[in-house]
């Protein structure tokens, strides 16, 4: 920590936020899981929400969904109740192959305290195990964007089996084949328990206990992390594994923690590390010297920066996250150089003003701002692009790296005379 | 407590910020916690706006829930008015400020702002996004025309008084708005359409419009009333307080259109307009009349839209295209007394229903051969395998195209009539299909350059022919059995055009499910086909 005393104060603001609500988070862990069904118990809102980050509509018949309360649930909470149970009923009815309920909370359902828990208890008792119901909150007055995933996640921790067996746990949705990647690579340094949360199929649960090592794919589950510590779980700190160098210290953390000799993670890492970083060279010469200016949305804003720093030689003018929990930033933050400005929280206005004066090269930022900054001249990245995308690891960095190529190379490439 | 998976509709507050957006001048505070800013990209992302849509959120979190809420509603208003300088202010809640009960519009107006407040009262949890946008678009032009308000009594204005005071008759076109179906391009045809028939445009509202515009409605001498579920409320209440008499037909269409000019024209004590305007102007009249339009005689068609989209449908397709419709619906409950008129014209019970898998259901029992509809409509034809056009909101980005592309006028007769009658045939014409049948260009494998672009039943898939087998030969019947082909059943399939096959495999399983017949053989394809030939 005595390193990132080279960093400025974090800016805290707070203020109108240009951030989506935990409830979006639905959209990616439905098609991680495709046994289980989200239902959110909320508003219009709610429901529109989701259809419109869902890109308005990618799936015709979707794995979640909004019982949405009408002014008869508001009137009294047992009439709201039986309401649930008869929405869960029905849905079942139509999706029998439904294994896990996720009952989602929002912001109406927390004001009016509607107890989800007690709902999914009551469920799960009158289901007898054929569906499993369990409860979080993506309400937006608690939780932002990507944390949505880890209440889900934590709301698996209790379901999760005991076992005092050493095995590595990675916590956070990676994109299949990105995991399928870091499964093989770990097999190959003779790491051979390795499970993650969440899992594929949401009854496939892996077991936590004294011997669980966890490896965060994701910044953003520090819920998730500690509901597991109390089960026994023991999280590795590493950076986290985007680009060659951050995939390759989360590996070698990794090993490190189950006593595998260096040497042999070498053998596996040093040749991926060295073509990694040649298929990095030309972006990195596309990306050198540029300015970056990242607005707070997913979390992942910091290990993305220290990045395009360090690997492809961008200058970071602003690094905005939506919080900041400088345990899980511990190995990110004195990566970073020398004077980074980290602002935390947002007041969306103000922000928008320190982009305008500094005229940075690239933005990234959410979806509601991209087009009203590019109308001003700016290059943008939507920034939830990088939750959906294949970016973790030494194999994608190159990848990871051309997604901040390309809006700068197409504003080159077009010509209006 | 009501399940959904796709909403038609936003909430109310959506519909306000439709209003606020489509105008300017005017800045909205919304007191709504994080997330509720998604709004923001349906206008930056669905309509590629270049601005973002001027709404101050309040932004408020569990933490401010203890505290003063009230507060932070009055500091965002102070700061958005200090910031945007708005020469009208809306204020109002999202679904979950609603509960917590601070009624933000009263707080505003008790803090001297110097501009017009108007305090929006939009129930979240009864109403939905194009009442909010109605309710929205009313309050706003009440609040700023209340001084005006002549006394009750007052004589009538006189729709012909354009005559006595020397000049063109003028109308206002009423309910265009951002997140609206090809508004913007109904908006220059119509302003061609009347220039064309001497009449100005006084106010286009709220589409562009500042609220001094809003301040002018009076003056004009008739309001068009072109997407009630806008703009209806308003209209009603100019009639009853100022007197200007609406003109409610919606020139969508060749008919409508005429009968929309002739209204408006006698209304205005103008000269009726030619009776063969419609020929000269348009091409539907002609191009549906041609011996290549023959064809679509009888195609059946399936519409489900809002109300006015789903009204203006069910007429051209009947009555100008000479589809059958076979189903006609609208999420629009508002108006749905209107569509249950149309559809009872068209011997049909109106389908209203805000639950897309109802229409999908009723989608799938009418087997239309083209759908009309909205963005979740495009979704349900497509699991099904037919052609669709979208006719009205909720749309997707690509319904919002950068060409000129009307639905209003003689023009956007013109636009209708490509962009429903593409979807069917992309030069896939059925007489032809049926005399080159046996062409070596309809085999397997052989792709023509409609390929990917044109039927969406095609389906590329090796068959039999290339001695690869079929990939679904067994299809569940409702039963729980299967269905099975035998050799002789597939072997006639696998002779269909590839981009017909899907339609007939589907069709002669329908078939064979309905008379319990388990063995599909070549026999029974043809049976089938006579079954559903007309």
């Amino acid at each position: 920590m005595a390193l990132t005393s080279t960093l400025p104060p974090v800016l805290r603001e707070s203020g109108q936020r240009e951030v989506f609500c935990g409830l979006t988070s639905i959209v990616w862990l439905h098609r991680r899981m495709p046994d289980a069904f989200f239902l959110v118990v909320g508003s219009r809102t709610c429901a529109h929400l989701i259809q419109s980050a869902a890109g308005v509509m990618i799936f015709a018949e979707p794995r979640f969904g909004t019982a949405i309360l009408g002014e008869r649930d508001l009137a009294g909470l047992a009439d709201a109740n039986e309401e649930l149970d008869r929405v869960v009923n029905d849905l079942l009815a139509r999706r029998p192959e439904i294994r896990t309920l996720f009952l989602v909370g929002s912001c109406p359902s927390e004001v009016i305290k509607l107890d989800l828990a007690k709902a999914a208890e009551r469920i799960n008792t009158r289901m007898l195990g054929r569906v499993r119901v369990v409860n979080y909150s993506g309400s937006g007055i608690e939780t932002t964007f990507t944390q949505g995933e880890d209440g889900a996640l934590t709301s698996l921790v209790p379901l999760l089996p005991a076992s005092p067996e050493p095995q590595l746990l990675i916590v956070g949705t990676l994109a299949d084949g990105v995991e399928e990647r870091f499964l093989s690579l770990f097999a190959r340094m003779g790491l051979e328990t390795v499970r993650t949360l969440p899992p594929r199929q949401s009854t496939d649960l892996p077991p936590v206990g004294e011997g669980t090592r966890l490896l965060l794919a994701q910044p953003f589950v520090a819920d998730t992390v500690r509901a597991l510590e109390r089960r026994g779980a023991q999280r590795i700190s590493a950076p986290y594994p985007l680009g060659v160098e951050g995939s390759c210290a989360w590996m070698a953390a990794a090993a490190a923690a189950f006593g595998i000799d260096p040497r042999r993670v070498a053998e596996v890492l040093d040749p991926l590390a060295e073509r990694g970083r040649r298929a990095l060279e030309p972006l990195r010469r596309r990306l050198e010297g540029k300015r970056l200016f990242l607005l707070p949305d997913s979390q992942l804003e910091i290990p993305l920066a220290r990045f395009l720093h360090r690997e492809c030689g961008m200058e970071l003018v602003e690094v905005g996250t939506p919080y900041l929990d400088r345990q899980l930033m511990a190995e990110e933050l004195p990566l970073l150089p020398e004077g980074t400005q980290l602002s935390e929280g947002q007041d969306v206005e103000k922000q928008l003003e320190r982009v305008r004066a500094s005229r940075p090269d690239l933005v990234v930022c959410g979806m509601g701002l991209a087009n009203p900054l590019e109308a001003e001249g700016f290059a943008t990245k939507w920034s939830i692009e990088l939750v959906f995308s294949p970016i973790h690891g030494c194999d994608q960095a190159a990848d990871l790296a051309e997604l901040f190529a390309r809006p700068l190379n197409r504003r080159e490439l077009l010509q209006w005379n | 407590m009501e399940l959904t998976l796709w909403t038609y509709e936003g909430p109310p507050h959506v519909g306000a910020m439709r209003i606020a957006a489509s105008m300017e001048g005017v800045h909205y505070v919304l007191h709504a916690p994080q997330g509720d800013t998604y709004a923001d990209l349906l206008f930056t992302m669905i309509e590629r706006r270049d601005r973002r849509p001027p709404v101050t959120y309040t932004t408020f979190q569990a933490r401010d829930l203890g505290g003063d809420t009230a507060e932070l509603v009055k500091r965002s208003i102070q700061q958005a008015v200090d910031r945007f300088q708005p020469e009208a202010l809306l204020v109002g809640e999202s679904c979950t400020a609603e509960l917590i009960q601070d009624q933000p519009g009263s707080l505003a107006c008790g803090m001297g702002l110097g501009v017009p407040v108007v305090s929006l009262e939009l129930p979240a949890y009864s109403k939905k996004e194009n009442w909010g946008a109605a309710e929205t678009l009313y309050q706003l032009c009440r609040g700023l025309l209340k001084t005006q308000m002549p006394a009750p009594g007052a004589a009538k204005p006189e729709p012909e008084r354009w005559r006595s005071e020397g000049r063109r008759p003028r109308v206002n076109l009423l309910g265009p708005s951002l997140l609206g179906f090809r508004c913007r391009d109904d908006v220059r045809e119509l302003r061609g359409l009347l220039a064309d028939h001497g009449i100005d445009v006084n106010v286009v509202a709220p589409l562009g419009a500042r609220p001094a515009d809003l301040m002018r409605l009076p003056q004009a001498d008739a309001n068009l009333c072109l997407y009630p579920e806008v703009a209806g409320p308003l209209c009603s209440w100019l009639e009853r307080s100022f007197g200007t008499p609406v003109v409610r037909t919606v020139p969508i269409g060749i008919g409508a259109t005429a009968q929309f000019l002739r209204e408006l024209c006698a209304l205005l004590g103008l000269e009726p307009p030619e009776l063969r305007e419609a020929d000269q102007r348009s091409r539907l009249p002609w191009y549906s009349k041609s011996v290549d339009s023959t064809y679509l005689t009888g195609k059946r068609v399936f519409i489900f839209a809002d109300a006015t989209h789903a009204i203006a449908a069910a007429r051209i397709a009947s009555r100008e295209l000479g589809f059958t419709v076979v189903g006609l619906g609208t999420y629009s409950r508002e108006q749905a007394r209107e569509v249950r008129v149309a559809a009872k014209e068209l011997d049909l019970e109106a389908l209203i229903s805000d639950d897309y898998l109802e229409v999908e259901q009723a989608m799938a029992q009418a087997a239309p051969e083209l759908v009309l509809g909205t963005q979740m409509e495009r979704h349900s034809a497509k699991r099904l395998g037919i052609p669709c056009a979208v006719i009205s909101a909720p749309l997707h980005v690509q319904d919002v195209p950068a060409r000129y592309a009307p639905q209003m006028g003689w023009e956007g007769a013109n636009v209708i009539f490509d962009s429903w009658v593409h979807p069917l045939m992309m030069g896939l014409e059925e007489h032809l299909i049926g005399m080159f049948r046996h062409d070596f260009e309809f085999v397997d494998g052989h792709l023509s350059h409609l390929e990917g672009a044109s039927a969406p039943t095609a389906q590329p898939v090796a068959g039999p022919d290339n001695g690869a087998p079929d990939v679904t030969p067994l299809s569940a019947t409702p039963e729980g059995g299967a269905l099975r082909w035998t050799a002789s059943g597939e072997a006639e399939l696998s002779r269909i055009p590839f981009f017909v096959r899907g339609k007939v495999r589907r069709n002669t399983e329908a078939y064979a499910n309905e008379r319990g017949v388990a063995e599909i053989t070549e026999e029974t394809l043809y049976e089938a086909k006579a079954h559903f030939s007309r």
